[in-house]
């Protein structure tokens, strides 16, 4: 009983406040980091250096009128967004965010993520087709297929990190780097891949197809305002905080440091966490960046990038790995 | 199925293809541009411009107000360069009632052209890279954009309807220390440029989005009527301001950048070069001002100084007359095309005699280089029609007058 409790309680800090939390954060780091990069102030009014504004912006998008526009599928209409942020939220689960602090610490790990995370696209793509309109619907199937491309290119990224690790168990995985290295050393190129395939997942420029508001207006959820929009906009955040936290537990060692261990105990469990959330927020600040650099993809290109240099350039990585396991094995 | 049942929101046949309106409130259409898009899938089969949503009958109107009473309204014309419309109107009033005008107007006059290109292309450039995606060049463009309209307030009072030129000059004397903030902005112009092109010119997505896109040949350029830098782009070297010189430009040292296939890419380069060209000029005019009046000292063109009307009874009937008549314009016809950053901004002027016009027209650049879109369009992506309005540059104030 205290065990289904303490995981309810963790279930509900993680998704309710921690989650959520970053993303608030992250609005506010996008605004200001953009606003640095292009010569501006960004926002700075509400509270220290602007960093209420998350609260400010959630205030109005309560207060906002909910409108459900009269020419849409009203059930899915009010669902898609729900879908949407959910995915996001669950795939975080499995992620050891601190020594042993990963909400389900399951054996297939990994797997579990990359299965949540493709329900994801169905809010999108629900939310555009539900939408009744020709921008949305363009947002919605331009969506789809870049999601699927992309989960391809992203999944088979990641497999050369089980080939070495010989397991799928992410706090495993952590272990493995601390004994032997980060991974990033021995798979650049398949942390690469991973990083791209990534920002085309999150629908984050250069992939921002889906809603290119220079040609869709906003894409999917033009017909959205309030907090339904906001679940999208939040969706967004919480997915490149997964993805963040993948790329620091996958390649980047974790919540470890090298050379370093950290004591035991309750302050070991809070360094490693705050070791993590640090890594994590260095490829937070990579997307923030990234988007503001650089143009858009079209999506013939885009295609082209995920189907013909991806796609074949990871299967490459995993044919190699095999045999440098292989040869491994055999030279012991 | 038939465009025109489409514009006109007519009942259509049924078709495979699906109808996409794009404007005339679409954050990439600049204005009120409304494209009327026939899809399949994401591919476009046809493109039908619809402008007008601007229209203000303005040349109707000019025939109503004497010469130097239309000049405001040149100001929206191609509204991100109001100074260089006023220009253009004012020379091309010149010409109709033949007068030549003092070096310092000319040179002045100079400047005024050369700001509003580098303050036009700057937004024109800046709005091409953030229909791409790319935002944060066009809020470094425009940060540059800002320094030209703290120097255009500074010469005509006004940032934005500047108003600044008259029939035989301009309204006022630079103030005192204007060409020494010219030169510091002058100075620091070229690095900024370069910043912005760190971003683009080399950068792989840039350059797949925009390379071999919308292709005009030097020919079809030419048949289209393009001007200005889309005519330069596809290689054809036109510049009205040195083969039918102006405001003594032929006597300016710089180079006319051209193109070399004619896609958007080339577009891009083009406007880049010019805004270094046009850098160029503006040093050099700041070198020579010339001294003296900086308007025909003609009673009968120019307003007399106010003192002197106060005291005097010949430039009393003057002031009057010129006020209430205008300037005497004799019978005839005449044009002059102007290069502006949009391409050729013509005049047309026929006049009965008397202070007003009898027929006015406005050749506007962005309304005949808006002719070739659907041309450009066909068989191409949404993304790309994103791509290509960007890369022609219009401005629907001009576009639909």
């Amino acid at each position: 009983m205290t065990y289904v409790l303490g995981k309810l309680l963790h279930i509900v800090i993680v998704a309710g406040a921690v989650l959520p939390g970053v993303g608030a954060v992250m609005v506010w780091a996008e605004r200001r980091v953009s606003a640095f990069m292009q010569d501006r102030l960004g926002p700075n009014r509400v509270g220290p250096a602007g960093l209420l504004q998350p609260v400010a912006d959630l205030l109005k998008f309560i207060f906002k009128e909910d409108v459900i526009p009269g020419h849409v599928n009203k059930t899915l209409y009010v669902l898609a967004p729900v879908m949407s942020l959910v995915p996001a939220l669950v795939a975080f689960c499995v992620v050891p965010y601190a020594r042993g602090m990963a909400i389900a610490d399951v054996n297939v790990g990994i797997l579990l993520v990359f299965a949540i995370s493709s329900i994801a696209v169905y809010g999108i793509s629900i939310g555009g087709w539900a939408s009744n309109n020709k921008y949305s619907l363009l947002g919605g199937v331009r969506a789809s297929a870049q999601m699927i491309s992309y989960e391809l290119a992203l999944g088979l990224s990641v497999v050369p990190v089980f080939l070495i690790v010989g397991d799928l168990n992410m706090e495993a995985i952590v272990r493995w780097q601390k004994e032997n290295g980060w991974l990033v050393f021995w798979l650049f190129p398949a942390w690469v891949i991973f990083l791209i395939s990534s920002y085309a997942e999150t629908n984050r420029l250069p992939f921002d197809l889906p809603e290119a508001e220079t040609e869709l207006v906003a894409g999917y959820h033009t017909e959205y305002s309030s907090m339904k929009f906001a679940l999208f906009f939040l969706a967004e955040y919480i997915h490149m905080t997964t993805a963040s936290a993948l790329s620091v537990a996958l390649f980047f060692g974790g919540y470890e440091l090298p050379f370093v261990t950290l004591p035991q105990g309750v302050w070991g469990t809070v360094l490693s966490g705050l070791i993590f959330f640090a890594k994590m927020s260095f490829f937070l600040f990579l997307f923030i960046w990234v988007r503001w650099t650089l143009p858009r993809f079209r999506y013939d290109q885009l295609m082209k990038l995920g189907w013909k240099i991806l796609l074949p350039a990871s299967l490459a990585i995993i044919v190699l790995t095999a045999g440098g396991v292989a040869l491994r094995e055999t030279l012991k | 199925m038939s465009q025109v049942d489409i514009v006109l929101d007519r009942p259509q046949q049924p078709s495979e293809h699906q109808v996409l309106n794009m404007g005339p409130q679409h954050p990439s259409t600049h204005g009120v541009l409304r494209l009327v898009l026939e899809l399949d899938g994401e591919i476009i089969v046809n493109c039908t411009p619809v402008v007008g949503y601007l229209h203000r009958a303005m040349e109707k109107i000019a025939e109503s107000m004497t010469f130097n009473m239309f000049t405001p309204y040149t100001d929206r014309l191609d509204y991100l360069a109001p100074l260089a419309n006023n220009v253009a109107l004012s020379c091309a009033q010149e010409r109709l009632l033949g007068i030549d005008i003092p070096p310092r107007a000319k040179a002045i006059r100079v400047i005024c052209c050369e700001m509003s290109r580098i303050s036009a292309h700057l937004l024109g450039l800046g709005a091409f890279a953030m229909d791409v995606g790319a935002m944060t060049a066009f809020l470094w463009f425009f940060r540059e954009r800002e320094k030209i309209y703290t120097l255009i307030e500074h010469l005509s009072g006004a940032r934005f309807t500047t108003s600044y030129t008259r029939v035989g000059g301009v309204a006022a004397d630079m103030p005192e220390g204007f060409l020494d903030e010219l030169r510091a902005f002058v100075d620091q112009f070229p690095s900024k440029v370069e910043e912005v092109e760190n971003l683009l010119t080399r950068n792989r997505i840039w350059v797949e989005r925009t390379k071999d896109l919308g292709v005009v040949t030097p020919a079809e350029a030419v048949a289209w009527g393009l001007t200005g830098p889309n005519l330069r782009g596809s290689g054809v070297e036109w510049d009205c301001r040195l083969k039918r010189p102006y405001l003594g430009y032929e006597t300016y040292d710089f180079e006319v950048p051209v193109g070399s296939v004619g896609d958007c890419y080339d577009r891009y380069l083009v406007r880049i070069e010019e805004m270094k060209e046009s850098t160029r000029i503006l040093r050099q005019a700041i070198e020579r001002m010339p001294g003296g009046p900086v308007k025909v000292e003609d009673p009968k063109v120019s307003l007399p100084a106010k003192s002197k009307v106060l005291m005097g009874m010949d430039e009393l009937i003057h002031q009057f007359i010129l006020v209430t008549e205008g300037q005497d314009a004799p019978p005839g016809e005449s044009y002059f095309g102007a290069e502006n950053p949009k391409g050729e901004l013509g005049f047309y002027f026929r006049s009965k005699g008397g202070g007003y016009p009898d027929r006015m027209f406005i050749r506007s650049p962005s309304f005949v280089n808006l002719q070739i879109l659907p041309k450009m369009v066909k068989g191409r992506y949404i993304s790309d029609v994103v791509a290509i309005l960007g890369s022609l540059d219009f401005v629907m104030g001009e576009c639909d007058r």
